[in-house]
């Protein structure tokens, strides 16, 4: 038997030592769900990249902004979805960079793309935050 | 921390070995590691055998190496690489780039 719906939804400091744990957490969550290990490694890949983007780019390393994970699980589909408080972000400039440019940084937007099935950004207006919200196929 | 680093010196080149889970968190500390070797003009090769887990700020760290080494013309190798940051590797497309050898043995006799 699997759970179904939501998940898990949890409010942690977006501070990079507190990634190890969200980790953790992300990969039980998918097991959970119904996710084999191969996915459920991914799933904490594009997670774990997602809260660094966060962490660096939206907050700017600021110890004191908080995210809110959110997994859902619809059965054929686990949903995880990022929400931040930084400033609206420009979603259209983010964008994975060319892969045959060797140098340092830049690769977890890649990462997200290529281990879920959806990755989508949005700016909520009500919240006043952002989310990022990313979508894998559960396997049957 | 959730990685260790053991630092041996092999005569023609510096072996570091990393293990644990290599992050945003730790990945400033592997970056200092590597580039005060490459700062000592020592050939490294990196043992990889015990990383569970590597994001791309690791990921980062070990291109900076392997570019830093590149202009100061020194050898920059990975070895034993784990199944899970192999697969980082390969999803970065950077398996193909890095040196990657077999054993130490196959790297000494490139660097010496």
């Amino acid at each position: 038997m699997t759970e179904q719906g939501r998940l898990i939804e949890c409010r942690f400091p977006a501070r990079a030592e507190r990634l190890k744990l969200l980790r953790r957490l992300v990969y039980d969550a998918a097991e959970t769900a119904g996710a084999g290990a191969e996915k459920a490694e991914k799933a904490v890949i594009a997670v774990h990249e997602a809260c660094m983007n966060i962490i660096q780019h939206a907050y700017n390393n600021d110890p004191n902004g908080e995210i809110i994970l959110e997994i859902i699980n619809n059965g054929d589909t686990l949903v995880f979805q990022l929400t931040d408080f930084a400033s609206p972000a420009d979603i259209h400039t983010i964008k994975p960079r060319a892969l045959d440019d060797i140098r340092p940084g830049g690769l977890g937007t890649h990462f997200m793309n290529e281990v879920m099935d959806s990755v989508e950004y949005s700016v909520d207006d009500d919240l006043q935050g952002n989310h990022v919200t990313m979508t894998m196929t559960l396997q049957k | 921390m959730s990685v260790e680093f053991d630092i041996t010196d092999k005569g023609d080149y510096v072996l570091i070995e990393l293990e644990g889970e290599v992050d945003l968190f730790n990945s400033p500390h592997a970056r200092e590691v590597i580039l005060n070797c490459l700062e000592n003009s020592r050939h490294i090769l990196i043992d990889l055998s015990k990383v569970k887990y590597i994001d791309s700020s690791g990921i980062a760290s070990l291109v900076e190496g392997y570019q830093t080494a590149k202009s100061k013309k020194l050898k920059f190798g990975l070895t034993q690489v784990s199944e899970s940051a192999m697969s980082v590797l390969q999803l970065a497309h950077l398996d193909k780039v890095f040196p990657i050898h077999e054993s130490s043995s196959d790297f000494n006799e490139s660097a010496s």
